[in-house]
């Protein structure tokens, strides 16, 4: 088998094996399942940035739209969790084409502002929707419609092997990508797109390609964090929304497949150990951050990769 | 209130706005245009220069003007050397990495905001206004202190405009600007250039905030807003641009006001954000570009 | 009180650590420990706003809780046992709260969860304390309790919600001010409760709501909305949350002078904020619902001097040590009358730990009247167990000469409803 392939079976086995053997707390286990989650977001994001290098500021708007979109078929509709969750796919798939097609007449920080003012807009608009969507409180996914196929998805356990699968599937879609010719042209654009148009690849298509990719995981993501997690709200698609998957990218390292994961625990757990010992928690985690661009600027698993395992996707 | 009158009202309150903006934005330009990075702290200077105008008007006793002036002088000051210090500390290091910059400036963000939190607390606290005269319109109340803001932001702007074009401080940051191996190799210090820019970009964030907190009050979460809203000033005028700076400032504010009279608040929002977007579709580089992103 | 806690977690940790949550209850050395518990303390998860916008809130949440905290343990505690606060920052985010809750449970194994104000972190967090079978009790205001919208562990016996508060407040202000009114209200679900409950029991009584102005949540200066206000307004009803709601009076000031329409406005407009500001004369004579007066007045009770004293806060309103620090007294004497429901609802139970949590919700539920009382200051209440909301008095004062005097006491009734759930047919 080949070295990545095996890593990254260890890595979800070694997250398999910490619930098979009860070694989680349930406080753990619960905060691992959203990690997990949020990560799968965090895969989405990197797609975009860390492969083809193109940086969103607007990417709560795919997770809100996912979010949403299985949300209020569920609240509104009766929708059964499979067929919200095809809905949001279909709909975060839609909704990131067409963004994508807009946004990519823009490039580098021009890109930057008209990623985050659609996503402005999006969260601008569910609260103008406010009937609707209930605005800003936002709704409570209740308990007896978060079954699926007889799994009741609030249930801890059920919950954590949930969102280990979904993200376990978001990263298998990665490193196909990582792997794949199409990924190797993503990578070629990011370094140098000039190049890569010259090389006689439409560099358009392919970004755009990368933008759906990336828009509809996150959609995906949005829409199980939802249903895990019981609570829809406009708190999802505002700017810190956007902000939070760059940070998890650049901390755990930017165009690796597990970056996501490590940038997401890292900080959950920065800011959930860093409360325990002080209220202005605050100072921990801005020094934290600095500490991490100080001397691992490419992020934890890209300074990693840099230094020892090359092979690292 | 009649259209006519109306109108009048948005425009001047979206040019109060404007105003402030654009001093918010010019120092995020600055340090865009010359240094290439996101300053994502920038907004929390803007904060820190309204919670020590907050600071410093206390410690005045008297009248309200005098601790107002004595603000205007100072605290542009402090916080540029703040700034400044957190360039040679971190920035410095980091080599001006674009994307490292903006986990470091996250970082000193979260920084100054709980400093903030700690020692000023989550309350909003008002700065009386140096003079408190209500202008009646006739149609309407506004303050004489709003006209002084707008009118010590275009004095301020063509200070920036003079030094920028007509000194040697000025000559060195346009050089930089354009090339900065290229001005290095000349002979200018870039490293202290950048020192210098981050200070200043500060700074006039700074006095932007010393200009607003008699209208809007100082509160540790002020930042936030401000920062986005220069952000897209300073791109859709193009990067390194004074008057594109001036003029996205303008539009943005005014646009803001004038949508609100037609519309639904939360719809006119809507629409604003929507006309960055289009904005930004039919001119991708901003209106004013002068230099290559 | 931090620091023996982590004590506890660090050894409880690393149990947890070395077996399954299962097979922890089977070790022998497990069972002594949790039946040492009954002496132990009463551990009470607190959710507070102590970043984000809701902070300037959840640092009077925080006093009037360590305040109630410590006259319920030199009283004795609750059944025998001394209460415990666990705090932890929700950074008035949904996402945070609900993690709060988590950690009260999970980590903490605290034996209820309370507090916090902003609707969107109860609703965020109410699922998870369904889940996590935690009490959740919320000083929130919202509707959202007893609107069906949550769960059977949710409940809000210690502050009316704004539906009670609104439709109280409208004969008040058909009678006295005006007949035709403009609506100023943010426009996110807390104002839209303002707009639709007012409306409706405004239009009831014959008045009329001649226009609506919503104010978006992102906007920090007010006055280009101004306008929208119709001249032929009798009264202008606003409300307005946030940091930026002393700007928002101020503006309304500078716009009107003294020229404009009779001003009703819910205390949220100024809380927390100093009356004595220069720029806010122009409220004089204008009128506001409050929670709880924040001015001791002329009838103030014993209780509320009590409790004034209790908390830290002067006759003013503001804390004793720094006269400028005004509280948000309108609404934090949600937190001392919880904790003291939670105090009487775990007596009556007969609680003695996490198993009985059921039992805990159960005795709250059949809580009918709550008299006017040291545990009670703000006024008598009645609660319905049904709807798991509380029923109370709404003042009404006026400003007068820089303070806010008493104009007008609501009856328990005017705050009533019809109830929208059962929350007592759900199973636990």
């Amino acid at each position: 088998m080949r070295k990545d392939l095996i890593l990254h079976l260890s890595a979800l086995s070694v997250l398999l094996l910490l619930e098979l053997l009860g070694i989680f707390s349930e406080y753990h286990q619960g905060n691992f399942a959203r990690i997990l989650v949020l990560a799968a977001y965090g895969v989405g994001y990197n797609i975009l940035f860390g492969y083809t290098g193109l940086l969103s500021l607007g990417h709560a708007l795919f997770f809100s739209a996912g979010l949403y979109a299985s949300g209020l078929s569920i609240y509104h509709l009766d929708y059964e969790i499979g067929q919200s969750i095809i809905l949001a796919i279909g709909i975060s798939a839609f909704i990131s084409s067409l963004i994508g097609f807009l946004a990519l007449r823009t490039i580098g920080v021009s890109f930057m502002i008209v990623t985050l003012m659609f996503s402005q807009i999006a969260y601008l608009c569910i609260l103008y929707f406010g009937s609707i969507t209930r605005g800003d409180e936002g709704f409570v996914i209740q308990q007896s419609s978060r079954i699926f196929f007889s799994l009741d998805l609030s249930n801890p356990t059920i919950r954590y092997y949930s969102a280990l699968l979904i993200f376990s599937l978001c990263i298998f879609i990665n490193l196909w990508i990582a792997k794949s010719s199409f990924g190797r042209v993503l990578v070629a654009i990011r370094e140098n797109s000039d190049r890569a148009l010259m090389l006689g690849y439409n560099v358009q298509s392919y970004k755009l390609l990368s933008i759906i990719i990336s828009g509809t995981i996150s959609g995906f993501a949005g829409a199980c964090y939802g249903i895990l997690f019981g609570y829809v709200g406009a708190s999802f698609a505002t700017v810190s929304y956007s902000i939070f998957p760059l940070l998890w990218v650049l901390i755990g390292g930017a165009g690796t497949v597990l970056g996501p994961l490590v940038g997401a625990i890292f900080m959950f757990y920065l800011i959930d150990y860093a409360s325990d010992i002080t209220d202005a928690y605050m100072i921990i985690v801005g020094v934290s951050l600095l500490i991490v661009t100080l001397f691992a600027r490419r992020g934890l698993l890209g300074e990693l990769r840099y230094r020892f395992f090359k092979w690292i996707p | 209130m009649d259209l006519g009158p109306y109108l009048l009202f948005a425009s001047l309150e979206g040019l109060v706005h404007a105003a402030v903006l654009s001093l918010i934005a010019l120092g995020l330009s600055l340090v865009f245009g010359v240094m290439r990075i996101v300053n994502v702290a920038h907004g929390e200077f803007f904060m820190l220069g309204a919670i020590l105008t907050w600071w410093v008007s206390n410690f005045v006793m008297g009248n309200p003007a005098l601790g107002f002036l004595l603000a205007l002088l100072i605290v542009p000051l402090v916080v540029g050397i703040i700034a400044m210090f957190s360039d040679l500390l971190i920035l410095r290091h980091l080599k001006y990495d674009p994307e490292v910059t903006i986990i470091a400036t996250i970082g000193i963000l979260y920084i100054i905001q709980q400093f903030a939190l700690m020692t000023f607390g989550p309350d909003a606290r008002p700065v009386e206004q140096p003079f408190n005269i209500r202008l009646d319109l006739y149609w309407f109340g506004f303050s004489a202190y709003k006209f002084f803001v707008i009118f010590s932001a275009i004095i301020l702007l063509f200070c920036v405009w003079l030094v920028m074009a007509k000194t040697k401080f000025g000559l060195i940051l346009r050089a930089t600007q354009l090339d900065s191996e290229i001005a290095q190799a000349f002979g200018i210090p870039i490293s202290t250039v950048y020192s210098l820019v981050f200070g200043v970009g500060a700074a006039i964030a700074a006095v932007g905030a010393v200009l607003i907190v008699p209208i809007q009050q100082a509160h540790y979460l002020m930042g936030g807003e401000p920062l986005l809203l220069a952000f897209i000033v300073v791109i859709i005028g193009g990067l390194g641009s004074l008057k594109g700076t001036v003029v996205a400032a303008m539009l943005i504010g005014i646009s803001d006001g004038i949508i609100s009279v037609f519309f639904s608040p939360n719809l006119a929002k809507i629409l604003a954000t929507l006309l960055v977007v289009v904005v930004l579709l039919i001119r991708p580089n901003g209106l004013f570009r002068t230099i290559r992103i | 009180m931090k620091k023996i806690l982590k004590a506890n977690i660090s050894r409880r940790k690393l149990m947890k650590g070395i077996a399954s949550v299962g097979s922890i209850v089977a070790m022998p050395g497990f069972v002594s420990y949790s039946q040492a518990a009954s002496s132990s303390p009463i551990k009470i998860g607190f959710q507070v706003h102590r970043t984000g916008i809701g902070a300037a809130y959840g640092r009077w949440y925080d006093r009037t809780t360590q305040a109630a905290v410590k006259i319920i343990n030199d009283s004795g505690g609750i059944n025998g046992r001394p209460l415990e606060i666990i705090a932890e920052d929700d950074g008035t985010d949904p996402k945070r709260g609900a993690e709060a809750l988590e950690k009260f449970a999970n980590q903490h194994d605290c034996d209820v969860a309370f507090g916090t104000l902003f609707s969107h972190v109860v609703i965020g967090s109410a699922p998870r304390a369904g889940e996590l079978k935690l009490p959740y009790f919320v000083v929130s205001e919202g509707h959202h309790v007893a609107s069906g919208m949550l769960n059977r562990y949710t409940l809000q016996p210690g502050i009316t919600d704004v539906k009670s508060q609104v439709q109280a407040m409208a004969p008040f202000v058909k009678d006295n001010l005006g007949k035709k009114v403009t609506m100023v209200y943010p426009d996110f679900a807390f104002g839209h409760d303002h707009r639709d409950y007012f409306s409706a029991a405004f239009e009831s009584q014959g008045g009329q709501i001649i226009a609506k102005v919503p104010i978006p949540p992102t906007e920090s200066s007010f006055s280009k909305y101004f306008p929208k206000i119709p001249r032929d307004t009798e009264v202008l009803y606003h409300v307005m949350v946030g940091p930026a709601v002393l700007t928002f009076v101020k503006e309304l000031g500078e716009f009107y002078g003294s020229k404009g329409p009779k001003l009703f406005g819910f205390i949220d407009s100024v809380e927390a904020v100093d009356l004595s500001t220069p720029g806010l004369e122009f409220l004089d004579g204008s009128y506001f619902w409050e929670g709880n007066p924040r001015y001791a007045q002329a009838n103030q009770t014993d209780h509320d001097k009590f409790y004034r004293n209790a908390v830290g806060v002067d006759s003013n309103g503001a804390s004793v040590s720094d006269p400028k620090d005004v509280s948000t007294y309108a609404h934090m004497f949600g937190c001392w009358e919880t904790l003291h429901i939670i105090k009487k609802g775990m007596e009556k139970s007969g609680y003695s730990g996490i198993k009985d949590r059921a039992k805990l919700i159960e005795a709250v539920e059949s809580m009918t009247s709550m008299p006017l009382s040291q545990a009670h200051p703000q006024g008598a209440k009645i609660f319905n167990g049904k709807t798991h909301q509380t029923f109370g008095h709404q003042y009404i004062t006026k400003m007068t000469n820089g303070k806010l005097v008493l104009a007008h006491t609501t009856s328990i009734e005017d705050t009533f409803y019809p109830d929208e759930v059962d929350y007592t047919k759900q199973s636990f």
